[in-house]
């Protein structure tokens, strides 16, 4: 059919033999099976992190901000860099789901799901900070437009510290929201494969009972690209409004005008590099490589070289702006940037952010995934550089030569950005063992025209469908109870007499059936077959090895290797000791 | 009441939109279709109205910007006006570019936030809400074409099983 059609040219965004049922299955495996070692070892050291970081954020509220190193010259450093540094990566996310919708970027549909997590999870680190900071955030509520108790003294409107508020406060809801509609289809297939009661239970809580009618698919693809068409702008506005927090003061060094979309190309820079640490990691680890593929991390390393080069336009422009301005601080402000005592942080920043995204122009460097992760904490490390640069280096020598100072971070500083970092893995960590990781009902959507076995099928000139023919009459499986009867294959007389050796009999008077629609795979048809060849219990199944398997497949002739796919002898013996 | 249904199941979205067709052509009318993804087009095939949420997105956007003017209106115009750098508070159009970014964010956040709201509502969908897909097969591969039987048993299990169904039952429903 031409709705799926694809150019030939387009390689393959699922690789491998993929229909509809191995998606679900490759997708619902990390979260049905156990966790291994390796995530064991890195939850646990999340976590120590983050206890760490909640101890120092414990000892700063009850002590004071004086447990932090900040001085009089230097009076914002570590929170705000670390809150912008978080914010700007939770905008890869919203890009990924959102304008790569409008663009209609099919590549997105792998990553989109653990990116918007990815972005969630940022902006809670985010929006950690300035609540510290606040010192008393037990009155964190004064920002919001409320009357206080002394009269009608009301929020400053016309401060960015304020448009802040409203700002990251609609790009958290709003990302959730847009990341809970779609999550919604996939919690119901796991909802539908689960079978202990518990995880039935807690994924049919999670998906709102989503039955996947047409219409609520019809509204559904309309909720989701008018959320892409509002999600869009309000990505672009969170970070333009972040760098008013800056732009609209007078300290040389802040008072730019190309902070805005300076800013929002730092911010997807370093979204996309933390995308790509995280993916990388996270498709071998949960076995995703057929959807992760190396062309996802390729194409992301073009936008990271894209937009790092933009960022490094933008470096060049605040060079060259304050020479031209002819006003001598903000030439100071630039010069003691590039040269003064924190000339480091300066090159570290431009090696960083500004050479190293340019290696993404090799086509053997941004397929090799190695070093695609590499320069992906490069970036990572540049860009908190970047927003530690403006913020100190901006602060530490102001008009006043006398109060000239340096910054140097306590403990505490340091170990509440440890926290948050350890905080976001343990968010991360947790939902990659418990959220279906990929979009899969939108990867099925695309499979078709994307997927490599559907892809081989079109070049063969063979179609990607086909009608069963009807032989006498009527082909169909009925399970109406009278005509199941009717329903016979003729199974090899030798073959049941073998697998009944080995599996064991069913004596109709003596034993109980088991009903073995419970085994994932076995379906009405599936079961009333194996009841015909005489199988009716979960102790039967469950001795199936692969021999019995083929057996199986040789006497059905449906369905040839699902039973060894969907593990049936492994869920039968579950189910029968939970019976 | 509780009613005859067929179920008829197929494992391609290209069937099922063949299919879909077929049915329709033979005036038949289908009650619902279960699909474990989008298939695009199925709602015209089924004839399905389209959906108006994009309109209840606007007027949303349009509540969201009302108040905030009439909210920042209140607080910074007439309720406690300013002198806040030089720029004294007399009018909200004369200061309105400074509050042009809240306006803008609580246009997305109304728009955004009432639109999924009643979606949710729309489609019935909440926590503790009982999915109502009649095979749990239908979240993972399967696509399910439900059709309402008035004394034409037989003549609706040909048309479906020329169709390409791979499965077909008939079972009772009792309406909500």
């Amino acid at each position: 059919m031409a709705s799926h059609y694809e150019a030939p040219i387009r390689k393959a965004l699922v690789v491998g033999d993929k229909g509809y049922h191995d998606v679900t299955v490759d997708i619902a495996a990390p979260v049905e099976g156990r966790a291994n070692k390796h995530w064991w070892i890195v939850f646990s050291i999340a976590l120590v992190a983050f206890l760490w970081g909640l101890g120092c954020i414990i000892y700063t509220v009850s002590t004071g901000i004086g447990t932090w190193g900040l001085n009089k010259s230097v009076n914002w450093a570590w929170d705000i860099t670390n809150f912008v540094w978080w914010v700007g990566i939770g905008h890869a996310g919203t890009l990924i789901s959102a304008v790569l919708l409008l663009f209609r970027q099919k590549w997105r549909m792998a990553i989109n799901r653990s990116a918007e997590a990815m972005t969630i999870f940022s902006v809670v680190q985010a929006g950690l900070f300035p609540i510290i900071h606040m010192g008393r955030p037990w009155l964190a509520y004064w920002v919001l437009p409320i009357p206080n108790q002394f009269g009608s003294l009301w929020v400053n409107f016309n401060s960015p510290l304020l448009w802040d508020v409203f700002a990251i406060s609609t790009y958290l809801s709003v990302s959730l929201v847009f990341w809970w509609t779609g999550l919604l289809p996939d919690f119901a297939m796991l909802r539908d494969r689960a079978i202990l009661p518990f995880q039935k239970k807690i994924y049919g809580l999670l998906s709102f009972g989503w039955s996947g009618r047409a219409k609520d698919w019809q509204r559904f693809e309309e909720v989701s690209l008018v959320l892409a068409g509002l999600a869009t702008p309000l990505v672009l506005s969170v970070h333009t409004i972040v760098s008013f927090d800056f732009a609209t003061s007078v300290i040389p060094g802040w008072h730019t005008t190309i902070f805005p979309p300076y800013f929002v190309a730092g911010a997807i820079f370093s979204g996309f590099a933390m995308v790509n640490t995280l993916l990388i990691i996270m498709r071998k680890v949960c076995h995703l490589e057929a959807y992760i593929t190396v062309q996802h991390i390729e194409l992301m390393n073009i936008v990271i070289m894209l937009t790092g080069s933009i960022v490094g336009c933008a470096y060049i422009t605040e060079l060259f702006m304050a020479w031209y301005s002819g006003v001598e601080y903000e030439q100071y402000a630039f010069l003691n940037r590039a040269t003064g005592p924190y000339w480091w942080a300066y090159w570290s920043m431009m090696t960083c952010n500004v050479f190293s995204p340019q290696f993404m122009w090799f086509k053997k460097l941004r397929t090799s995934i190695m070093f695609s992760f590499f320069i992906s904490i490069v970036v990572n490390i540049g860009m908190w550089f970047e927003r530690f640069v403006i913020i100190v280096t901006s602060l530490h020598r102001d008009y006043l030569p006398s109060s000239w100072t340096m910054f140097s971070p306590t403990f505490v500083d340091i170990g509440i950005f440890i926290g948050t970092i350890g905080f976001f893995f343990v968010l991360f960590l947790l939902y990659a063992r418990t959220f279906p990781v990929i979009a899969q009902a939108e990867v099925k959507s695309i499979l078709k025209s994307s997927g490599e076995k559907y892809k081989k099928l079109r070049d063969a000139g063979l179609p990607t469908y086909e009608i069963t023919k009807p032989l006498v009459g009527n082909n169909a499986i009925v399970s109406n109870v009278e005509e199941q009867v009717n329903e016979v294959i003729e199974p090899n007389e030798k073959d049941v007499s073998d697998l009944l050796g080995v599996l064991g009999s069913f004596n109709v008077d003596t034993d109980t059936a088991d009903d073995l629609k419970k085994v994932k795979g076995i379906g009405p048809k599936m079961e009333v077959t194996l009841n015909q060849i005489g199988i009716y219990t979960f102790a039967q199944v469950g001795k199936m090895t692969e021999k019995e398997y083929d057996l199986l497949d040789s006497i059905t002739g449906s369905f040839p290797g699902r039973a060894q796919r969907d593990d049936w002898a492994g869920q039968a013996n579950k189910l029968n000791s939970n019976k | 009441m509780a009613s005859k249904v067929i179920h008829a199941y197929y494992n391609d979205d290209e069937v099922l939109m063949h299919a879909v067709k077929k049915v329709k052509a033979a005036k038949h009318h289908i009650e619902e279709v279960f699909c474990p993804f989008p298939v695009h087009g199925l709602d015209k095939a089924m004839g399905l109205e389209p959906t108006r949420l994009a309109i209840t997105a606007f007027l949303y956007g349009c509540v969201g910007i009302s108040v905030a003017t009439l909210m920042m209106n209140f607080i910074m115009i007439e309720d406690w006006p300013q002198d806040i750098g030089g720029k004294p508070s007399f009018s909200y159009i004369e200061n309105m570019p400074a509050f042009v970014p809240i306006m803008f964010e609580l246009t997305v956040f109304f728009a955004a936030h009432l639109m999924v709201i009643t979606f949710y509502l729309r489609s019935r969908l909440w926590p503790f809400k009982k999915a109502e897909n009649p095979d749990v097969r239908t979240t993972d591969d399967l696509f399910l074409m439900e059709i309402e039987i008035h004394d034409n048993e037989s003549e609706l299990r040909d048309l479906l099983a020329e169709s390409g169904a791979i499965e077909i039952n008939i079972s009772e429903k009792n309406s909500h």
